[in-house]
């Protein structure tokens, strides 16, 4: 799976969590909490996807490298190919 | 027979408008189905009926607003024999005098209920979603539905037919956020009208429970991890066990304790909003069931899809900001109730243990609860015990 592939499962994940945000207009670089206003439940939610969807269970001392979008797709690949 | 009625969802709610049936005459439903979806200030509520038996008739139209109480539909209970003519109760009110909302005034209301049998099974579809799509010629195996438990609603249908996008892309169904507004607006003037409320904060060394948390979550997939919410209203609900007084409603001048502890959440709703539906018996519940459920109820209440009874049913709130990073908040009561605990953010404080100065994650944890029902001494004991039970984790 390219980081496009990645990118766009991240991008849907995010868009079910926050459907009024127009993920395009999404900083790559920005803190996603701030960007677009998620939660710890949210964010859990959106980790549980990425178990489901990507095989990659990500573990909470884990969490902050996937604070961005970057950072996620980033995070995500590596893991993939490990 | 029973009647089946428009719920009170909160103190300030007066009527509410019947915009879909999700059963037809004839239909069985058991206790705890979701029969009907009625909209209210607080969005559309999907509500529960509370018998077990068949739908005897229809009592009320689409889309027309009744005040609360109002019968809505005869139910026959398990048991009873066939009459022939379905007809109310003899004791029954004849239904109030309905406001028709004038959303489509040329046009007479609706009958709730008149299409055929459905011809397929295994989609789930109301059967105003179902007539719907066959006058307008829909393939109903190609709507997704965002209705109870997938159902296929009028808004789908609705939706398909103007090509409008699908529904995860659209605001949650029936949150209208103005007139959110206006119920939190009249509930908390009443709030601060008529309790005299009195505030309480303490301070909780939470490492050893964040360490715990940690340790726990390390052994578990994404989709069974814990929040520290769900801890925080497990010792809410088990505490209120132990000090009835904040665990109840106050009406007509006196105070009735629960027996049941059903913790009002409160939920922020995106673009503003917010509500604080209740998780049932959450002081038997085991962590991670409690956990799934706070999932299921975030989620459903974010997408626009609380129950009644949830709605109805809150004996005590909690409510937290500390993800915003907020150490202290100072809640106001949601009436009837009597109580509302509130929880900041956990922030590294030097702290004395043992007699030395040591880093120590503290969260403070607020009540506010009403004078009339319990006074200070009381409400610093709660808060301790609050406390005293999110040091021992591993015993919610």
């Amino acid at each position: 799976m390219s980081d496009i592939d990645i990118r766009a499962v991240v991008l849907e994940e995010l868009s079910n969590i926050a459907p009024e945000v127009d993920m395009s207009t999404v900083n790559p670089s920005a803190d996603l909490r701030e960007e677009l206003d998620i939660d710890s439940m949210d964010f859990l939610n959106f980790i549980t996807a990425m178990d489901q969807r990507l095989g990659v269970n990500v573990p909470e001392l884990d969490y902050p490298k996937l604070i961005t979008l970057d950072g996620a797709v980033a995070y995500l690949q590596a893991k993939r190919s490990a | 027979m029973a009647e089946f009625r428009m719920p009170s969802l909160g103190a300030d709610m007066e009527a509410g408008t019947l915009v879909e049936w999700m059963v037809k005459p004839g239909d069985e439903v058991k206790r705890g189905d979701i029969v009907a979806v009625v909209e209210t200030q607080k969005g559309a509520i999907d509500i529960e009926v509370f018998e077990t038996g068949r739908v005897e008739k229809i009592l009320v139209d689409l889309d027309t607003k009744v005040p609360v109480g109002t019968p809505l539909a005869i139910i026959r209970t398990e048991g009873e024999a066939e009459t022939g003519a379905a007809a109310p109760p003899s004791e029954a009110p004849a239904p109030p005098p309905a406001e028709t909302v004038p959303a489509t005034p040329a046009v007479a209301p609706k009958p709730a209920v008149v299409e055929a049998p459905p011809a397929g099974c295994g989609i789930r579809i109301s059967p105003v979603a179902r007539r719907l799509a066959q006058q307008r010629g829909l393939d109903i195996n190609a709507i997704k539905g965002s209705g109870p438990g997938g159902a296929i609603v009028r808004e789908d249908i609705e939706r398909a037919a103007a090509g409008a996008p699908s529904p995860e892309k659209k605001r949650a169904r029936g949150l209208d956020l103005d007139a959110m507004r206006t119920a939190i607006a009249a509930a908390m003037a009443r709030s601060k009208r008529e309790i005299p409320h009195y505030y309480l904060q303490h301070q909780i060394d939470v490492t050893r429970c964040s360490d715990w948390l940690a340790d726990v979550n390390a052994a578990k997939p994404p989709a069974e991890r814990l929040l520290m919410g769900a801890l925080n209203v497990k010792a809410v609900a088990l505490a209120a066990r132990r000090f009835p007084a904040f665990n109840g409603f106050y009406n007509d001048a006196r105070f009735e304790p629960s027996e049941a502890i059903h913790v009002g959440m409160a939920i922020a709703i995106r673009g503003g909003g917010l509500v604080a539906p209740a998780l049932h018996d959450a002081d038997k519940q085991p962590l991670g069931e409690l956990m799934v459920d706070i999932r299921d109820l975030v989620a459903r209440t974010r997408a626009g899809r609380m129950r009644g009874s949830e709605m109805s049913d809150p004996t005590i709130t909690v409510s937290s900001l500390g993800e915003r990073g907020v150490e202290a908040l100072y809640a106001i009561i949601y009436p009837p109730q009597v109580a509302i605990v509130g929880f900041g953010k956990a922030v590294e404080r030097p702290w004395v243990v043992n007699g030395e100065i040591v880093p120590r994650s503290v969260m403070t944890v607020t009540l506010a609860a009403d004078h009339r029902v319990s006074d200070g001494h009381a409400g610093a004991l709660f808060l301790a015990e609050i406390g005293e039970l999110l040091e021992e984790p591993e015993k919610l």
